[in-house]
């Protein structure tokens, strides 16, 4: 037994910097506290405006699924909610996630095990370049060309899934739904989802692919064995960001889907919503009031897209950590 | 250094200077074993290999006789693994990497087009250097990842687990905790582990590339032991640094060596001659520690 009093002393063990890793320092420092205080800034100002809608409505803002200005001279008289579009802006961002996660891990894995290195180049130039995109042009393309197509897989679809009740369209009307606006989405993340899919495929240890190899597996086999266990939750990092995007998006959807201010489950139907686009759509003609409805309503989305952003880095350096 | 493997071997070897008629099942520690061209066991027939341009290998022939064990010895970088690689196929998987030449397992050329190489993987099986079970799987499940890999099914996994963990000489060190991941294992024990993934899969080769390199004196002795014991029923070949290694478990030595150009064999032999009387100068150079 070590007495207490005998335990030596510890000692201080900090290493000092040289000048130039102290500039360094302060200037990564002030870079990093400063984008820190832009986001508070954004959310401490769409608090400010809309601080007044969470008094008067509450939790009701976030769950009600009516928005009703009432008299515009009175506002007591307004009924405001975003239940619904913030419903919808799930609802759409798990469809496209549901789809795009797939897809991503099928492209990311090709592109990393099995193209030629000719195509290997050319997807990734055009995922780049599909990245780069405007959202606005996703949404014009989606309406035009994607809505047709999408419908005439929707009327099938309903006739044959109507039993469950997400696929039921009582209403009989297609067109602008929720899965139109959350395959278009899908589209959008894609790129995001696979280059990060890419970035953790490619680091799957070469030693243990070899190992799967050398026990007689196929290419599949080492895939299945050691790349997509090691590439997990790196790759939900990469959906969660994925997701971050899809909850933002505004202009797309807008486009592609018919705002409905009630809260359902029906993604076939010609009915949905989307905080953003509730924002865009209503901002123009928006009463003093309603301006503020709608700052409340930013400040719903901004935290929730922040709150998913969050989890995104924390699982991804979690991976990181494991490994 | 000396221990009872090192007689054993000795005490075959020198039977077979004695009395070579008595050896007959065993007439694979004849030492022309190693030119014969046989039907048996694994030949290399003027191999080479390259990366790229580079050229790293060239022109070996060499007949690893069933049931033995050959030891692959030179300094670094004279192409002793590349040369392993070649044997089953895995030198394939680095990209620009050539070879020429052949590889003739049971007579028959696995370079040949019609060979399928997954299944002869499965035949020539391989250990690494560096200890690699695989994380996301537990012990129990480290032993039969290769029968998953190749999807042959196993009613009697846990049998299967538990007789290959014995042949490898882990399985009492590992029986009560078999759920438990494979990281979780020493550098030895793991390596052992490794070992033992291979033999689920009954190879008839096994190959190894520096197996104790990261292991401490007692794993490696334990690795000796169970290579003495496998090559009862198996064909070994592996690389060593230590030349007490060598001497220990190796019925057969072969010699490599890069001066300068591509890595070649300088001799090949009962391990007993390349020790004791060794053809080349080089050779006795080497294994007696005056360069590499
Ligand atoms: N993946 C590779 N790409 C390019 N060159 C390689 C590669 N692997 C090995 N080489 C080259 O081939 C030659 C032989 O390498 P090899 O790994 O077979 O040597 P070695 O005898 O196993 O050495 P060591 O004892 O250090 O393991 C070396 O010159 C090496 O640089
Ligand atoms: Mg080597």
């Amino acid at each position: 037994m070590i007495q207490d009093d005998l335990v030596p002393q510890h000692r201080k063990l900090v290493s000092s910097y040289t000048l130039v890793d102290r500039i360094f320092r302060r200037v990564i420092t002030t870079g990093g506290l400063f984008s820190l205080v832009i986001l508070g800034l954004i959310g401490a100002f769409l608090l400010y405006r809309g601080f007044e809608i969470f008094s008067d409505f509450g939790f009701s803002f976030i769950t009600g699924e009516v928005w009703n200005i009432g008299d515009p001279m009175d506002t007591s008289t307004a009924v405001l909610g975003i239940g619904a579009m913030l419903m919808g802006s799930v609802i759409t961002s798990v469809i496209a996630i549901v789809i795009a996660v797939p897809c991503a891990i099928a492209v990311a894995l090709f592109i990393e095990y099995y193209s030629p290195k000719r195509l290997r180049l050319i997807l990734t130039a055009v995922l780049d370049l599909v990245a780069a995109i405007p959202s606005v042009i996703f949404g014009i393309w989606g309406y035009a060309v994607l809505l047709p197509i999408i419908e005439d897989w929707s009327v099938p679809l309903e006739r044959w899934l109507d039993f469950i009740p997400i696929f039921s369209v009582p209403s009989g009307i297609f067109g602008r739904s929720p899965f139109l606006a959350g395959v278009l989405l899908a589209l959008m993340v894609i790129p995001i989802v696979t280059s990060v899919a890419r970035e953790v495929y490619s680091q799957a240890p070469r030693d243990l692919i070899d190992a799967s190899y050398a026990l007689g597996g196929t290419r599949w086999g080492a895939i299945r064995n050691v790349v997509i266990p090691f590439g997990r939750s790196g790759l939900v990092g990469g959906a969660m960001l994925g997701l971050g995007r899809a909850l933002g998006e505004t202009v797309a959807v807008y486009l592609t889907l018919n705002l409905v201010f009630d809260i359902n489950f029906r993604i076939l139907g010609s009915a949905g919503g989307n905080v953003a686009s509730l924002i865009a759509t209503k901002f123009g003609e928006a009463t003093e009031y309603e301006l503020k409805a709608l700052m409340a309503a930013g400040l719903v989305l901004f935290l929730v897209t922040l709150l998913v952003n969050f989890m995104a880095s924390f699982i991804v350096n979690r991976s990181r950590k494991i490994l | 250094m000396d221990t009872p493997n090192l007689e054993t071997k000795e005490v075959i070897n020198s039977n077979i200077q004695m009395e070579p008629t008595v050896m007959n099942d065993t007439t694979r520690r004849n030492a022309d074993n190693l030119e014969a061209k046989g039907e048996s066991g694994l030949e290399t027939r003027g191999v080479h290999a390259w990366f790229d341009k580079h050229h790293a290998l060239a022109d070996v022939s060499l007949h690893f006789p069933e049931n033995t064990v050959t030891g692959l010895i030179g300094p670094s970088g004279c192409g002793k693994s590349t040369f392993l690689r070649l044997l089953n196929r895995m030198h394939e998987f680095i990209p620009k990497a050539a070879m020429a030449g052949q590889v003739l397992f049971e007579g028959n050329d696995i370079y040949a087009d019609d060979v399928n190489a997954i299944d002869m993987r499965r035949r020539i099986g391989m250990v690494f250097q560096k200890p690699n079970p695989f994380p996301a799987m537990n012990i129990g499940e480290n032993v039969v990842a290769g029968l998953k890999l190749s999807k042959i099914k196993s009613d009697n996994k846990d049998e299967v687990i538990e007789d290959c963990l014995t042949r490898a000489g882990l399985w009492n060190e590992v029986k009560d905790r078999l759920k438990s991941p494979g990281g979780s294992l020493s550098g030895g024990q793991q390596q052992r582990l490794c070992i033992a993934r291979s033999l689920a899969l009954k190879p008839d080769v096994l190959l190894l590339d520096e197996p104790c390199s990261a292991l401490d004196p007692g794993s490696t002795l334990r690795v000796e032991e169970t290579i003495v014991q496998l090559s009862e029923s198996m064909t070994i070949v592996i690389v060593t640094h230590n030349m007490q290694q060598a001497a220990r478990v190796s019925d057969y030595c072969a010699f490599f060596l890069s001066d300068g150009g591509p890595g070649h064999l300088v001799e090949a032999d009962l391990t007993t001659s390349i020790f004791s009387n060794p053809k080349d100068t080089r050779t006795a150079d080497y294994v007696q520690g005056r360069f590499g």
